[in-house]
């Protein structure tokens, strides 16, 4: 048994639902997202033990390519983080009727299947063609099932394309350039090259390129409030659970144990950026009316410290990005359900014409309450572990970080709980709003309590990605 | 050589179908016969032979170029059935011309004397000139016949020009021979202009900047089938054959050569893809797009005695996903007097599996991954690293960007915009060639081994 069943089952499903037909597509994807999220759990249980689940075949013989798929505990981590998000995705998706939905679902399933991939790989090229066959599906889920403008999110959607792929594009040639030194792309072949300090850091910023605009760090963060904005709820949701998550993954995964030392020569600089990213998309997203733009603002801001956490180079900062991706991912898909449940109800994400709900929905507004908590990193939550790390790990490196990053809680608190306070609370609206529904309920009540339960108990987590992060610690270290 | 008798006596036999009637059985037995020519083709494929005082010389390239080739010819017909319905009692020379064509390409792939490289080119350029103008009664047609033989003919001069000199040079015409002299020290000043000049005409032929001009108008006046066998079959010949005479003639070792391929393969990429984002008639991009590929395709030539595979496979992808494209926009095209991307509006709702067909080569031409173009695109990246010019693979990849730019035009014709008219059911020729080339196209992407080891 190894990991590459997991690929099957979501391959397999991707067609399997694109074949069911409109009625059957969308409990056909829910089986097959369910069957990948139960089989990654049982794989889990094979690595906790002890088991190889790795794959390693050759792909192609000149270039030399590999299909190798390594698992360790930081791919275990997200692999889990992707099967178990596309189950709740898939699910909280069953509210809406969505016309062609065979082709919506089956997209979805292969998006999944890509981002798994990616997280998988450990060839260079395997790793950047699962990178690239993710954008795919989510270019044709927000361009055909977005709202919105027809030509507005035309415009959008292809520049979020011509971005990420101009970005990636730069990562290949990075890459041609190591598989030239090394004469393969495995990852292991990689980390026995010396490269000199300038060599370095031109495939640094090849890499920081694809990267940056993947995750996106401040300048490159353009794309990213229109396309969350236009784009379908299920779509949004991959983007912000799963496919931000790629890019943060692949810094500490590729980049900075690549690059070593350039990472570390210039890591102010990038921890500037990050923090940057964190002050402006908290000050941006107070002044946003609409609530998926605000939501994009807040998820713009705490990548941008997660970035931060992981270019600093420090166990502590590795490990609270990781657990923060973890726990942003979860936290960010339910804000964005619960924006959808809303709009279900009003067919509307301006905050203004919300308010009152609470008084109609008190289960709604509560579990609302308490992912706005979550996100705003309240104790208890798993949140607050992981931004709790990587601001220790700023600490590390030079206290105004800390206290910069910090101020990510403290605006954080503000926008979030001022969107609550217009939307939930205040006078009674005058149109009805039912209150949530089974499956809706299921969802929410699922999410919260991921973010809870490892908010009181992290230890699972933190031992299954500790010693790969050690590992990667050591790559990083060594030296040159 | 015996592909080369089997694909001329196959020509022969479809002028004399139309002698005895047989029009309606001319496609099919075409196809067959050229799948018996492929199949004799590649059983060659190990044998190294030369016929003839070396006028003709099978070797590994030849099978190989000659077998992709032939496939791509079958696509072709295959497709002529459907186009030329409206032209019955025609069929059989429209077909016999693109199997002479056919004849004259492999002959340019598997010559050993620069005499029957000529021959071949001829064969390959009346080819086309006639089938350029075959729409009789359209004025564009025999616009484009007319500019495209017109330039066609001056380039043939020149390339001819260039052989003279080099029989002035070298006092043969034997490709051995000439490549063995070559290699000496003291090589007379006209054996070099000789060699520019024949590259000159080639690169009229595979219309790279700055030879390029004709391209557009006679890819837009041609009837949509020879457009379809310009930017796939008649570029990808050119290209192999220019590959093969400057690898015999051992042009590489001069760096002003280099430094010349080097200008003219960013010239072609980067204008190519400029050009393409203003232009509004499907055919048209098709044939900026492929000045731009053929601006890709040039790298080659700056690592000639290893890079064949890498060639091929690029030759292969990307002549696939054009045998793709061009079926599907065949079908949109047909019975409409021009091929502006308003027709293509909406065919994501008409005929969604004919949109992703044309999606998916485009994302091949686009160099997205597993699609064979991306594979195409990253051999030829590495090699060119490998020979040292970083440089110009940092511009082939951010031009690679720009092409996505016109890419999406057309897709995004196809999924956002409401459809004009309904279409009627479409012929299941059509289909069938459209989902093949594609299919073929991804198969390459998932195994690029078995084409890239061919010529290794």
């Amino acid at each position: 048994m190894n990991v590459s069943l997991i690929l099957i089952i979501l391959l397999v499903g991707a067609f399997a639902t694109f074949l069911s037909g409109d009625k059957l597509a969308s409990k056909v994807s829910l089986l097959f997202s369910l069957a990948a999220a139960v089989c990654s759990i049982v794989l889990l249980t094979h690595f906790n033990a002890g088991e190889n689940i790795s794959l390693i075949t050759q792909w192609i013989t000149k270039p030399n390519v590999s299909f190798s798929l390594k698992a360790d505990g930081l791919s275990m981590a997200m692999l889990l983080l992707t099967t178990v998000l596309t189950v709740i995705i898939i699910f909280s998706s069953f509210g809406n009727q969505y016309k062609n939905s065979k082709s919506l679902y089956a997209l979805v399933l292969f998006m999944s299947f890509a981002m798994a991939g990616t997280f998988l790989a450990s060839d260079g090229l395997l790793y950047y063609v699962f990178w690239e066959l993710a954008l795919i599906p989510i270019y044709f889920i927000a361009l055909i099932w977005g709202n919105g403008d027809l030509e507005e999110r035309k415009k959008a959607v292809v520049k979020f394309f011509i971005y990420t792929l101009a970005g990636s594009l730069f990562m290949l040639v990075a890459f041609i350039y190591l598989y030239q030194q090394a004469g393969s792309f495995l990852l292991e072949d990689l980390y026995k090259l010396k490269l000199s300090q300038t060599e370095q850091l031109w495939i640094f910023l090849a890499f920081f390129l694809a990267y940056a605009i993947k995750i996106p760090l401040i300048p490159f963060h353009t794309w990213q409030a229109n396309v969350y904005q236009k784009a379908p709820t299920v779509g949004t949701m991959l983007l912000s659970g799963i496919m931000l998550k790629m890019g943060l993954y692949s810094v500490i995964r590729w980049q900075l144990p690549l690059t070593s030392l350039a990472a570390a020569e210039y890591k102010y600089i990038f921890i500037g950026l990050g923090i940057a990213g964190v002050i402006y998309g908290s000050i941006v997203a107070l002044k946003q009316n609409d609530l998926k733009k605000l939501l994009a603002y807040s998820s713009l801001a705490h990548v941008g410290l997660i970035a931060a956490g992981t270019y600093t180079l420090t166990i502590d900062g590795l490990r609270g990005a990781v657990l923060q991706m973890i726990a942003h991912g979860f936290v960010v898909v339910g804000l964005f359900y619960a924006a959808e449940i809303i709009f279900r109800r009003y067919e509307t994400r301006t905050i203004a014409d919300m308010g009152g709900i609470r008084v109609q929905a008190p289960r709604l507004a509560s579990m609302f309450l308490l992912l706005v908590l979550a996100s705003v990193a309240l104790p208890t939550t798993f949140n607050f572990i992981g931004e709790f790390t990587v601001l220790y790990s700023l600490y590390q490196v030079n206290i105004w970080f800390a206290v910069l990053g910090g101020t990510t809680i403290i605006l954080g608190a503000y926008y979030m709980l001022k969107m609550y306070q217009h939307s939930m609370l205040g006078e009674t609206n005058v149109k009805v709003f039912a209150d949530v529904t089974m499956n809706e309920g299921i969802t929410m009540v699922a999410i919260i309590g991921v973010l809870f339960f490892f908010g009181m108990y992290p230890k699972p987590i933190m031992d299954l990605i500790t010693p790969s992060l050690e590992e990667i610690l050591i790559q990083i270290n060594r030296i040159n | 050589m015996n592909t080369l008798i089997a694909i001329i006596g196959l020509g022969i036999l479809c002028l004399l179908f139309e002698i005895f009637n047989l029009r309606k059985a001319i496609v099919p037995i075409t196809i067959i016969g050229l799948l018996a020519v492929l199949g004799l083709t590649i059983s060659e494929f190990n044998s190294t032979e030369s016929y003839y005082n070396n006028m003709i010389v099978v070797s590994k390239f030849s099978t190989t170029f000659s077998s992709l080739f032939i496939i791509l010819t079958i696509f072709l017909v295959a497709l002529s059935h459907n186009f030329y319905e409206n032209h019955p009692t025609k069929i059989s020379d429209y077909v016999a011309i693109k199997i002479f064509l056919l004849a004259g390409s492999v002959a340019m792939v598997s010559f050993g004397n620069l005499s029957m490289f000529f021959l071949g080119i001829e064969v390959l350029s009346i080819a086309l000139y006639i089938l350029a103008a075959s729409d009789r009664l359209n004025l564009k047609s025999n616009e484009a016949g007319m500019k495209y033989f017109l330039m066609g003919s001056f380039a043939s001069g020149i390339i001819l020009f260039g052989i003279c000199l080099i029989y002035g040079a070298m006092g043969s015409f034997d490709v051995i021979e000439i490549s063995e002299l070559s290699r000496s020290a003291e090589l007379p000043v006209w054996f070099p202009i000789g060699i520019v000049l024949l590259t000159i005409g080639m690169l009229f032929k595979i219309a790279a900047v700055p030879f390029h001009f004709w391209a557009p108008d006679v890819y837009e006046g041609s009837p949509t089938m020879t457009t379809a066998l310009m930017s796939t079959l008649a570029k990808v010949v050119a290209m192999a054959s220019l590959y093969k005479l400057l690898s015999v003639l051992n042009a590489d070792v001069s760096e002003a050569f280099q430094i010349v391929v080097v200008f003219i393969s960013i010239a072609s990429m980067t204008l190519g893809n400029i050009m393409a984002l203003r232009q509004t008639n499907v055919k048209r991009i098709m044939a900026f797009s492929g000045i731009s590929h053929a601006g890709f395709m040039l790298m080659t030539l700056l690592s000639l005695s290893t890079s064949a595979g890498s060639l091929l496979y690029y030759a292969s992808a990307y002549a696939l996903s054009g045998i793709a494209a061009f079926s599907v926009i065949i079908y949109v095209c047909k019975n409409r007097d021009n091929e502006d991307i308003v027709n293509f509006h909406g065919l994501g709702k008409n005929n969604p599996l004919l949109a992703a067909v044309l999606t998916a080569s485009l994302l091949s031409m686009a160099g997205i991954p597993i699609f064979a173009g991306f594979f195409a695109k990253l051999v030829l990246f590495s090699d060119t690293i490998e020979a040292g010019y970083l440089f110009l693979v940092i511009v082939a990849v951010v031009n690679s960007i720009i092409s996505v730019g016109y890419y999406f035009k057309l897709m995004l014709a196809m999924y956002t915009k409401e459809p004009n008219e309904e279409r009627k059911a479409t012929p299941f020729i059509i289909y069938a060639v459209a989902v093949t080339a594609i299919v073929l196209n991804i198969a390459l992407g998932l195994f690029p081994s078995f084409v890239l080891d061919l010529l290794a």
